[in-house]
Order: C-alpha cells, then structure tokens, then sequence
C-alpha cells in the first residue's frame, strides 16, 4: 500500500505539473482578439480584403497558394463576396483580379505554349516553376505554400501575426549563420548558436528576412499601415484561406446544437415517463 | 434470443415470411422484448452509442472515398478539395476525422465499465473477446485512416509504425517490406491502406454481429453484477432502453458536435496539414490521442522487440482476462479493494496517455531538475510510463489473480430487485406515489 501510495502522490503531482517546455522552445505566440474566434466568430471583410494585399503585395513574391482559386475570393465569406453575385465566378473584383495574371496554358489550336489572362476559375499562379527553382531563389530554403498555413502551425493565425510582426535583434552572445534570420516565435532550438549567460533565447532561425515594414502596402480602406496592422490582416487572411467554409461551419453548428438540445430534452421527458412506474 | 420467443405475428404476410425467414422475429426478439435488466445505469448506454459511432464513421467514409485519391501525389489536394469544392465535404470530412476520435472515447469508456462491472466473466468470456477484435480492428482502421490524407504526421507515423514489424527477428524486414509493398512508405503503400482501411469497418461490422448475438444469449450483465432470476428483475428492451440509450446517444451528439463545428482540428495534429515529405521528419512524431498509452508503453522499454513486445502484450492480456479475474463476484461494487486498485488502473491509463504525448526526457515535476538514482533520472517521463506500464500489467496478472482468492467482498443482494426495493428514495420522485397524475 505504502508504494502505491508513494505511486499516487507522484501522479498527483505529474497531473499538476503540467508539461515541461524543453530549453530552446518557441515562445508562446499572442493571444490576437481575431473577428473570427469563438463560436459565433465571422470574419471581417474589409480586414480579409487587407489581408489579400499584404499577400499579393508582399508574401505572393516567395509564397504559393496552389489550393485556393481567384473565385474562392468571391464566395461567401470570402473577402470579394458580394451578394449580388452569387456565382463568385461572375463577381466583376474577382474577374477584374484575376484577369491582371498571366497563366501559363497551351494552346488548344497549336498546341504552344501560352500565356492568357486569368480567369475566375483559375488557382493563384505560383511564383516558381517548380521547387527547385524556387529553393535557388531563396538561399536553398523552400517557401512553404501558405495555403493550409493556419491550420499547419500550433496557434494558427496568432502564430502567423506573432512570427510575421516578431522579429528581434538576436540577443548578444547569439550567433545568426548568414542567410539566417533570429525570431524568438520561430519553433527550433537556439542553444548549440549561444555562448551567452545563462538559458539560450526562446525562438529559432529562419531563412525569410522581416517582410514587413510601415507602410510598405497601402491599405485603400485608410487604415494606417503599421507592421502590427499588416501582419493581423495578413494571418486573417491566412486563415479564411485555410478554412474558407468557417462561417458556414459555425452557422450550421448553431442550428445543429439547438436541434440536439431540444431533441435531448424531448427524449429525457419521454425517458422520465416511459419508466415512471419502473423503481430502478 | 435467450429463452422463448414471444413473437407472434399477426398479419398474412408476416406469417408468410416467418415461415420462410424469421428476420421480423429475429428483430422482434432482439430490439423490442429482448428481456434487459432493469438497473442499467448510463455506463451502458455506450454500447448503443457506439453503434451509432460505428454507423456514421461508414456512411461519412463511403462518401468521402467517393472524392478522395489514393495517390502520393494527389492525396492531400484531394482531402482539400473535399474541404473547399464539395458540397458540405467540410462537414462530411470533419465529422469522419472527429468521428474517431469519439468512436475511441465511446470505446474506452465501454471497456471501462466492463472491466469495472465484471462484464467479462461466466458466460460473457466469448462476448469479451469479441470486443477485443472490435478493438484491435478499430485501431488497425484508425491507423490507416490517418495515413491517408497523407500530411506529415500520416507518412511518419506510418513509417514508425510499420518498421515496428522490423523488430521481430528474422522474419521481421520480410513482413515490413510486404506490408509496404516495396521498400519503403510509398505509394504502394498509401493504396493498400486505403483498400483496407475501405475493408476493415465492414469486418468490424461483421464482429458487431456477433458480438450482440454473444450479448444476448446470455443477456446484459448489470451493476450489480447479480444474475437475472426472474421476469421481475428486466423490462423490455423497447421503449425503455430506446428511449435511455436514445437520450445518451443525443448527449454525446452534443459533446461530438462541439468538436465538430467549433473546434474540429482540437484533437488532430497541425503537422498533418503539411504535406508528406520523406526527406524532412517532423520535430516530434506522436500518434492520435487514443494511441497515446501504447505509445508511452513502447517507448518505456529500452529495446525495440521488448517495447513491440510489450505494447501488443498490454492488448494481448485483454483477451485472457475471463481467466486471470479470479473473484467469483462480478461487480466491483462489491470488492472494496478491488474498486481501490481499479481506480488506480485508471489512472496508469491516463498516465500513460499523457507521457505518450511527451518527449521521454520531459521532466514530470518541471521545479524539479533532475532525481538520479543509479544511474537513472527518475524525474522523467520514461520512468513514470515505466512505472504505469508496470502497474497496467501488474493491475492483469498480479492483482486480479491474486485479488480473488485473498480479497472479502461485502454482500451483494439477493437478486436485482432486491437493492432496489430498499431504497425507494432512490426511485424518481412521484414514481409511485401517483402515477396516474402524471398523464
């Protein structure tokens, strides 16, 4: 008894305790009051429409995002949604944005190569042919394509704003390889580059350079042009990529929840009088 | 099914098909007048839920194998696509994902209360080892349903898991290379999943059957564990069972549909949103939460074939418990010691799920640095999963045999009625006093 209880009082504290963060871990990205968290959460169109043009303006150079379609812009919850079309694919923004590409297609008659305008239908082209191309242009590192980025990180958009708007000059006693860059919400381990006092710095290194700066895309709705601002519209525009479906999402489950709730009581009241004279 | 059946049916047709194939009967006998206990608490209604878990895992799965493309290459746009172009492909493809996950919690639970209740003892051995096969099938199913949308996590944890037939000497890189189908996790690979993991729920289907004929000749055990002795102790299955199992059915669709619309990525892993790639392994490999304990038993032994060993070893003892439990009482209600080292075994379960989750060298109690004891730094994750791993089998064959022939057990009653008619508070208010007031 004496050993299990000894067993006992270690579990006990084991389930207190919590996880132990390793040295070296990324730090914990903010907490961002996001328009689309909680259960009735939407996302905020003109916020959505800011976001895109960070992404186009400044992510779209490196950055591809092969699952999403100029017409995916236009659909419901989507930063180009209109209501007055409801096929995104007649929306005139989304016909007017994708026609600014060009696509690389081949010629039905020739059978060349072309380049036509885009249309609706059409995924985001991508900046590099392929990825060996794209790994030449940026230093040996790949790009990751940003489509699904917000569901393919812990903390999602909040990890997305907190790395984008979180670069740090790496603290003395670091050293930064070249081609590298210190960001203390970069997941990684600092500790075989620190020759410092005491713990290594949270955070890792990554290949992208900051990419934000005041400014640097003009925002048509007025709003100022901050480092913050831009890196909290480009993650909501991460994550209505990755999970275009959310409002649909939460608007059904509030219908299905009601149902449920109202079914279960039904079904108790007819439990509690089917075995009303059944002593159990 | 047990005893006689009371059907009898009434019109032409229904006497025409009787003779012919008594599947009206068959239904009659198993749903309806099935004689069931009358003090099944709401422990039981999990067998039901399950059910449904079991019918909404195979009509989500056939649709979306209508969309999905077991291809290396197409997999993880195809599992997008069903997310972004198909009608309510979000809906169909989340409930799918989170549906296992409830489909494990329902099962833990059901098996919790078997082992707690004695469900697995005379006559009810055969009726336990089916569900034992209803467990490994549903683990070999989950196993490969995760590879499919063939994301980071998917490929490794299948390369992880595969390569633990490697272990095995002599035949081992023989069975790895067979289950591949080549040398390596590749497409080959991905496909034969895929038939499988199409299959395997069709065969879980299958032993379903069976495991409800085994449940019904000898019919449900109960928490008291006593025997049915007479007509007085049960009530028929319907409506009094439809409408309880009914009602928990509802209440877990609550707690599914919280996952599902709200927090439909909570129990998967990020890392299994980036698509496979060989050549880059992720920080950390962990499997689903519901592996998690056998997980935290693999990694508790320093060798390969000991941990492979042992982490079949912990579903292996599942099936020969009928015979470790010595104590001729069922429940556990009545074996005041046996309920202490029950609750414990719980808590290894637990334990164990959550150092599964952790690196091995995680540190258990984090103030703490380090306590070395030869050699060994005991404040560690890999000690604790060590120490549950030695209570979980110690719980099976050291506990249970021993427990049965040392333990007293206190008195359990009579029959079932017995408990019931003692304790008229416990009965719902009004229940007796007047019925006919309340409509």
């Amino acid at each position: 008894m004496l050993r299990k209880g000894i067993a006992l009082a270690a579990l006990g504290l084991a389930l207190v305790g919590g996880p132990a963060l390793a040295a070296g871990g990324a730090a914990t990205p903010h907490h961002v009051d996001f328009s689309f968290k909680g259960p009735f959460g939407k996302f905020d169109q003109a916020q959505l429409q800011r976001g895109y043009k960070v992404y186009r303006e400044v992510c779209a150079a490196c950055h591809s995002m092969e699952l999403v379609s100029f017409r995916n812009l236009g659909q419901k919850g989507g930063p180009f949604y209109d209501p007055d079309y409801q096929n995104p694919n007649d929306n005139p923004y989304v016909k007017t944005i994708a026609a600014e590409y060009q696509i690389n297609d081949i010629d039905s008659e020739t059978g060349d190569v072309i380049q036509r305008p885009g249309t609706s239908a059409d995924a985001f082209p991508s900046p590099y042919p392929n990825e060996a191309a794209a790994r030449a242009g940026n230093g040996g590192a790949l790009p990751p394509d940003l489509s699904v980025m917000a569901k393919a990180r812990h903390h999602g958009a909040d990890y997305i704003y907190s790395l984008l708007s979180g670069y740090r000059e790496p603290p003395a006693g670091l050293t930064v390889s070249p081609g590298q860059y210190y960001n203390p919400y970069m997941a990684g381990d600092t500790t075989p580059f620190w020759t410092g006092e005491g713990h290594a710095p949270e955070g890792g290194f990554i290949a992208m350079p900051p990419q934000l700066a005041p400014d640097k895309v003009t925002f048509d709705d007025g709003t100022p042009s901050t480092i913050d601002q831009q890196a909290k519209d480009v993650a909501a525009f991460l994550y209505w990529a990755a999970e275009p479906k959310m409002e649909e999402r939460k608007a059904f489950g509030f219908g299905a929840m009601i149902y449920l709730v109202i079914f279960a009581g039904l079904l108790y009241a007819s439990y509690r009088r089917i075995w009303r004279n059944v002593a159990h | 099914m047990s005893g006689h059946s009371t059907y009898e049916p009434k019109t032409g047709i229904e006497r025409w098909l009787d003779t012919r194939l008594p599947i009206v009967r068959l239904g009659w006998d198993s749903i309806v007048d099935y004689p069931t206990p009358k003090n099944l608490n709401y422990w039981w209604t999990f067998g039901g839920i399950l059910a449904v878990c079991l019918g909404i895992q195979i009509v989500t799965g056939v649709v979306l194998a209508m969309h999905y493309v077991p291809h290396v290459d197409h997999a993880f746009a195809s599992v997008e696509r069903i997310m972004r172009d198909v009608n309510y492909g979000w809906l169909v493809r989340y409930m799918h994902a989170n549906g296992a996950s409830m489909f494990f919690i329902a099962v833990y639970i059901h098996m919790f209360r078997g082992l707690y209740y004695g469900s697995y003892k005379a006559p009810r051995e055969v009726l336990w080892i089916l569900g034992c096969i209803i467990y490994l099938l549903m683990m070999a199913t989950a196993f490969m349903g995760y590879v499919l949308p063939w994301g980071q996590m998917s490929f490794h944890g299948a390369v992880v898991i595969t390569n633990l037939f490697g272990a095995l000497p002599i035949v081992g890189e023989a069975i790895t290379t067979w289950l591949w189908g080549g040398f390596a996790v590749d497409n080959a690979t991905l496909n034969r999943f895929f038939s499988l993991h199409f299959l395997l729920p069709f065969m879980i289907a299958g032993v379903v059957g069976l495991h409800i004929w085994a449940l019904h000749v000898p019919g449900n055990n109960n928490p008291t564990g006593v025997n049915v002795q007479s007509k007085a102790d049960t009530v028929p299955f319907h409506p009094y069972y439809t409408v309880k199992d009914g009602f928990a059915i509802v209440l877990f669709l609550i707690l599914f549909a919280t996952f599902l619309f709200y927090n439909p990525n909570a129990l998967g892993h990020a890392d299994n949103y980036i698509p496979a790639n060989p050549l880059v392994t992720p920080a950390h490999i962990v499997p689903e939460w519901y592996f998690l304990p056998f997980y935290a038993i693999l990694r508790a032994v320093p060798d390969k074939l000991g941990g492979v060993i042992l982490m079949f070893g912990a579903i292996a003892v599942l099936f020969v418990l009928p015979w470790l439990d010595t104590s001729k009482v069922r429940s556990m209600r009545y074996r005041p010691t046996g309920k202490l080292y029950f609750m414990i075994f719980v808590v290894a379960c637990l334990v164990l799920g959550y150092c599964g989750g952790q690196l091995p060298d995680n540190h258990v109690i984090p103030g703490l640095s380090t306590f070395i004891l030869i050699d060994a730094d005991l404040n560690s994750m890999v000690w604790l999963s060590r120490l549950a791993t030695l209570y979980y089998f110690g719980y099976f064959l050291v506990i249970l045999p021993l427990l049965g022939l040392t333990e007293t057990p206190t008195a359990q009653p009579e029959s079932i009625s017995t408990p019931v008619l003692s304790h008229p508070a416990g009965m719902p208010a009004g229940a007796v006093a007047a019925p006919e007031k309340k409509g």
